[in-house]
């Protein structure tokens, strides 16, 4: 045993060093491994990127036996899906969420939650079955109808198929709703006594004081929460391939068939022949990529801000 | 017709116990406050003149926040919670089942311990509550709402110090500077009664004088009770004191007597600092 001294710091023993070299070595990994993957999908789209240029981006010809590729029915197919997603899935997960914490019965809370949260813990293959089975005979009649009596507004063009745009921002509305709705649940949970008394000592019933300061003490943290959702809807595949139709062409219509990133390269990964064709799937593999993280690094950042701005009101 | 039943003026009673000539606006009979089974408050007899500053003073746990906070039924958020015996306000029930704890707490403002701004401009914070209650008018409501905020702010002493940043959030103000904000929040719906629990425990002594100031101000136009652990403060801001001990009034009267000839022994010992 050495001696330690008043002010000397504490001397780390050999077995508190290799602790912290193993611990390290595990946390770079994640970044090398994160590293790697941009590495590998960089470097093999590197073709397709040299030969096709930012172009790329906004082509809408997709033929792969002519050698014409473009990413924009794609990008604008996983924007679209996403976009359907998010409003279908923000109001119903914020309502349940303010239910769950606000109104609900205390014994009611527990098994509702749970119930929630388990949505997410079903395989997306499942959801995808549903989704043609359930789902897709459903939304036929209903489609039929909006094409009679609203297709003037060019949202409800096209034929009653089911699958399509619609069906696959349905599924993924379904999907995001237990992210949504948990994280918003805690994020509401968590705004302070004294903000919700603060607005019933001035004579605001239940609901002013949720639509008020409750959701406005919340909103980036629940803003987050739609983020984090939304960068799950930009990467799904399984689901939304089997109900989308697959099809290259950009309508406007939500029941036309469309194509999102995810499921295109599930569709024509196994097919791809040829060094053109394989480098520009992994260019749009590595467009899906950025995407995806910088949907999720803003939703980082909001999270962030809101438990530093939580820490500073605690500290006055 | 809630707002009419709080509405009807009643003959108050005149404090006998006081001495007070103002009528009563706040009047408990036999109060009870129970938590589950444990009784916070123990048949409590006490009346609250209009216009006076009344302090409630006593140990912690001593039953005066909850007492105090169900004047303007708080403590309806917390499970459990059973009031009995009668707490009247104008002589009518405040748990009448025809009364809207909504409708109370326009009339009975209140604040806190901490002072607990909304997240938003210090504009905001005034006029929301206004605005939610629909006192607003229904056109010029700029101008109303710019006129209602300069003149609550000017009646909370705070008009001066942040008519330039107006549209600053409530919390880059000082704590003392967010009390104020508050009580100018609470002045804002133009209450009967303003509840103060312990609104001086988290600010610094300076900011502490500013808001007795600011109470010896406002005691001409709101009824006050004030529940407050500094027994000083108690003596400075209030006309009436009760000194409260485990659940049980032990006595009440004139601060002036309280503190210089009280009758009971225990108020004795407590005022002069001996337990508590």
């Amino acid at each position: 045993m050495r001696a330690l001294h008043p002010g000397q710091p504490w001397p780390p023993t050999r077995t508190d060093r290799l602790f912290r070299m193993l611990i390290w070595s595990f946390a770079a990994g994640l970044l090398v491994l994160c590293a790697l993957i941009l590495w590998v999908l960089v470097s093999h789209s590197w073709p397709a990127l040299q030969r096709f240029g930012p172009s790329f981006l906004w082509q809408t010809t997709w033929d792969p036996v002519a050698e014409q590729f473009g990413a924009l029915p794609f990008i604008y197919g996983t924007l679209l899906t996403a976009a359907i997603a998010l409003a279908v899935s923000v109001p119903l997960s914020l309502g349940a969420a303010i239910f769950l914490a606000e109104l609900a019965p205390t014994w009611l809370r527990t098994p509702f939650s749970f119930v929630i949260e388990l949505l997410a813990a079903i395989p997306s293959i499942i959801y995808g079955l549903w989704g043609l089975f359930v789902l897709v005979p459903l939304l036929k009649p209903v489609q039929a109808f909006l094409i009679e009596h609203c297709s003037w507004i060019p949202l409800f063009r096209g034929s009653p198929y089911g699958t399509g745009n619609l069906a696959a921002g349905l599924i993924l509305a379904i999907m995001i709703t237990p992210i949504i709705t948990a994280i918003s649940r805690d994020v509401i949970l968590a705004v302070p006594r004294a903000i919700r008394e603060a607005a019933y000592a001035l004579g605001a019933t239940r609901w002013e004081t949720i639509r008020g300061p409750v959701l406005h003490y919340g909103r980036a943290g629940i803003l987050g929460a739609v983020l984090l959702a939304l960068g799950r809807a930009l990467g799904e595949t399984m689901a939304v391939t089997m109900v989308i139709g697959n099809s290259t062409k950009i309508s406007a219509s939500l029941f036309d068939p469309g194509y999102t990133m995810a499921s295109l390269l599930a569709n024509e990964f196994t097919e791809a022949v040829g060094e053109t064709y394989v480098s520009v799937l992994l260019e749009i593999g590595l467009i899906l990529f950025v995407l995806t993280i910088v949907v999720n690094a803003l939703a980082r950042l909001l999270l962030w801000k809101v438990t530093r701005d939580a820490g500073e009101a605690m500290k006055e | 017709m809630v707002s009419e039943y709080l509405e009807q003026p009643t003959e108050g009673t005149p404090a006998e116990v006081t001495g007070s000539a103002q009528p009563t606006v706040i009047e408990c009979r036999s109060a009870w406050v129970k938590y589950g089974d444990n009784p916070a408050v123990k048949d409590v007899t006490l009346d609250f003149p209009a216009k006076q500053v009344t302090s409630l003073i006593g140990p912690s746990g001593c039953g005066k926040s909850t007492l105090l906070r169900s004047f303007n039924r708080m403590n309806d958020f917390i499970p459990g919670i059973k009031i009995e015996g009668q707490i009247l306000y104008h002589g009518r029930d405040l748990y009448g089942r025809e009364v809207d704890p909504v409708e109370v707490r326009r009339r009975i403002g209140m604040v806190f311990q901490k002072p607990n701004p909304f997240p938003k401009s210090i504009f905001q914070n005034i006029v929301w509550g206004p605005m939610i209650n629909g006192l607003a008018p229904r056109s010029g409501r700029k101008a109303w709402q710019q006129e209602l905020v300069q003149r609550c702010l000017e009646g909370a002493a705070l008009w001066d110090e942040v008519k330039d940043r107006l549209h600053e959030s409530g919390l880059s103000l000082s704590g003392g500077q967010q009390q104020r904000l508050c009580i100018a929040r609470a002045l804002a719906m133009d209450p009967e009664v303003i509840l103060m629990d312990e609104p001086c425990s988290a600010l610094d002594p300076r900011s502490t004088l500013r808001i007795e100031d600011l109470i010896d101000e406002l005691r001409t136009r709101f009824t006050i009770i004030i529940v407050t652990h500094n027994m000083q403060q108690a003596a400075r801001v209030s006309d009436l004191t009760a000194f409260l001990y485990e659940g049980n009034l032990v006595e009440h009267g004139p601060t002036q007597k309280i503190f210089t000839n009280p009758d009971q022994k225990q108020t004795e010992e407590y005022i002069t600092g001996r337990f508590g």
